[in-house]
């Protein structure tokens, strides 16, 4: 992507010189600024994002996981079909190839009301089957529902949170929804069952359905007008 | 003697000062609250997992669902990710037009929160007067967008059409006579810019009468003052954005301090509050209503001299005529492709904020380059809020319970998602 702005790039100077080999630089916007963080180093990088007079990052906006499994692939077959015909979108599922590198990830979306300045740190959970990562409750409090959210959405367990509890999902739910191998329609479906007399689970009756196929095009129009542009 | 213990009480979902379908577990000693543990999600619908299946411009009518009484402000956020990914600036036009309806939805909200607030606590007489003025501004959302409230009204690269030349008008029937029907239609006899430029010029007076009646309102001031204070530091450790930050002093507004669209031209002020209580989030908000207005004033000013297309000319991006369609194929085939599989986004991510009546509703959106968001998350200001509510609420008595929930204006659709 092209040239950071002059503020980001100054910001971007000083964390690089205060917390050497803690962070790596991703891939951002130029006016936005990202940094990858391992997993081991996250509650030291944040403690000092959050103190260090430069940098100030009191606010935790956002936590985010995130689910790298299906990253980069689609759902269309525009080169192989041309011979069977067309159909409507490949139906995920099934079979699944092993992802390359972490699955799952944490991105923290920080900002500082001081310095008038933000920036997104990222983590990436180094074990796929039992994603795991240190809270940052105690750097900010306010990210104890945050966590929550993802332990619940995405099962990524947060190591040293007071209560890691299901937050959105119904009592006595299982599985966690927005990974990508849980099917968009879910596996339960309830209703009223007038002869028992109350409300039932069931296994879901329809058929998970690709409206919209997912495809990735090879559209160069818009680095050109990017880099002229910024 | 018996012993006197604590014991739990349930507060919600099915209680009308629960703002929807808030579940909360109290733990009181006698009538004051020891603890409360917040349950929600009774409203989650998954909206970021829907929107990873539909192509990125299905999903701007979801985001109106989130929060549901600051519509246009959610689609902001949104359409404003999707154009910093793309690279793509909307015309000016549609840069004045997003902020004034976002300042038309600020009022919106802080109408209906003023309203809800007040019967919460006890006062009947607010609700009814702020839906007096809600009504003619839903009646602006109907003339631009069609709806009333799920506006669907912004795209990535502007606004879906321009503002229109004649407001909607009431019609005289059985229950409406002829003459009351042409009173109610003397506003509306101009363009949507007209009627809007008279609800301005009355509109300080609506809040000054609901100032009458609540500012220096004893009963108002024994429920509020003091309730629920949170101190500066305390609200930027639990992430507490718009007026409940600048309720307790902090003075922040996104609008001033990282400006998107036409906000630097704006001329506005930003109102503090000093003790960081529910009566000083209160005076922020009813000035925040004051200095809304003003943006909208500067706003229909620049809008009613410069006429000009409010979309981008991007075939990828923007729908072709209907005209262009009939007689061009390659419109034709734009046309097919935009609303079958819709139009990819360069691979990469982006945070878009804005400052929406709660505070800032933000966008988190991952783009592996197809033509859906890869993951899309939506930082909701409630959300944050909400989690301090035992915070809030502890050592205080049940009753303010409800005045600490009035106070940081929860609305569940953007809590549960």
């Amino acid at each position: 992507m092209s040239e950071p702005t002059p503020k980001v790039a100054a910001l971007a100077a000083k964390l690089e010189a205060a917390l050497p080999g803690l962070l790596t630089r991703a891939p951002a916007l130029p006016d936005e600024l990202c940094y990858e963080v391992q997993p081991d180093k996250l509650k030291e990088v944040c403690l000092s994002l959050r103190d260090t007079p430069e940098f100030k990052f009191e606010i935790l906006i956002d936590l985010a996981g995130i689910d790298y499994l299906d990253y980069g692939k689609t759902e269309w077959k525009t080169y192989s079909a041309t011979a069977t015909g067309f159909s409507r979108g490949v139906n995920r599922g099934g079979v699944r190839l092993p992802h390359e590198g972490a699955r799952f990830a944490v991105a923290y979306n920080l900002l500082s009301v001081t310095n008038n300045q933000r920036l997104r740190i990222r983590s990436r959970c180094v074990d796929a089957e039992d994603p795991m990562i240190d809270s940052v409750v105690d750097v900010w409090p306010g990210a104890n529902w945050f966590e929550r959210e993802a332990f619940d959405l995405y099962g990524i367990l947060f190591s040293g949170h007071p209560d890691l509890r299901r937050l959105l999902t119904d009592y006595g739910f299982i599985g966690h929804p927005f990974r990508k191998d849980f099917p968009l329609i879910g596996n339960v479906e309830v209703r009223y069952d007038a002869e028992k007399q109350r409300v039932v689970y069931e296994p879901v009756s329809i058929e998970p359905r690709t409206l919209v196929p997912r495809v990735i095009r090879e559209d160069r129009r818009y680095d050109a007008a990017l880099k002229t542009q910024k | 003697m018996n012993e006197i213990r604590n014991f739990t009480m349930n507060f919600g979902p099915q209680h009308p000062a629960a703002h929807g379908v808030l579940r909360l577990v109290l733990e009181m000693d006698g009538e004051v609250v020891q603890k409360a543990d917040p349950h929600i999600g009774l409203l989650h619908r998954g909206t970021e997992k829907l929107a990873e299946s539909k192509p990125f411009n299905q999903s701007i009518g979801y985001m109106d669902r989130l929060d549901y009484v600051s519509m246009m402000c959610n689609e902001h956020a949104y359409v404003m990710a999707i154009e910093r990914l793309l690279g793509v600036t909307p015309p000016l036009r549609a840069q004045y037009i997003r902020v004034m309806f976002d300042e038309v939805t600020r009022i919106l909200n802080h109408l209906m929160w003023l309203g809800a607030h007040a019967l919460d606590i006890g006062a009947m007489t607010v609700f009814l007067l702020a839906f007096k003025e809600r009504e003619d501004l839903m009646d602006c959302y109907e003339a631009v967008s069609g709806t009333r409230m799920h506006a669907t009204y912004y795209r990535p690269g502007g606004v879906y059409r321009d503002l229109p030349d004649s407001m909607p008008k009431y019609q005289a029937s059985k229950w409406r006579s002829q003459k009351n029907a042409d009173a109610m239609n003397e506003a509306r006899q101009g363009s949507l810019l007209d009627f809007l430029t008279e609800f301005t010029a009355r509109f300080p007076k609506a809040v000054d009468e609901y100032e009458t009646l609540l500012t220096d309102n004893r009963i108002w001031k024994q429920r509020t003052v003091n309730i629920g204070v949170v101190t500066p530091e305390r609200a930027m450790a639990l992430g507490f954005t718009g007026a409940m930050l600048r309720g307790s002093g902090i003075v922040w507004d996104l609008r001033k301090k990282q400006p998107y669209d036409v906000y630097a031209e704006m001329d506005f002020d930003i109102p503090v509050g000093v003790n960081g209580d529910c009566y000083d989030r209160y005076l922020v908000r009813i000035e925040e209503l004051r200095q809304s207005n003003r943006i909208v004033k500067q706003c229909i000013d620049w809008l009613k001299r410069n006429p000009g297309p409010v979309m981008i000319d991007d075939r990828k991006v923007r729908p072709p005529k209907r005209e262009e369609m009939k007689g061009d194929m390659e419109s034709l085939i734009h046309h097919f492709k935009l609303f079958t599989e819709g139009y990819t986004v360069p691979e990469g991510e982006t945070y878009a904020a804005v400052e929406a009546p709660k505070g800032e509703f933000g966008i988190y959106l991952i783009s592996d380059g197809a033509n859906k968001p890869y993951r899309l998350k939506c930082r909701a200001p409630g959300f944050a809020h909400l989690s301090a509510l035992e915070e809030m609420t502890k050592g205080h008595m049940l009753a303010d319970v409800v005045a600490v929930i009035g106070t940081q204006d929860i609305v569940f659709g953007e809590v549960d998602r």
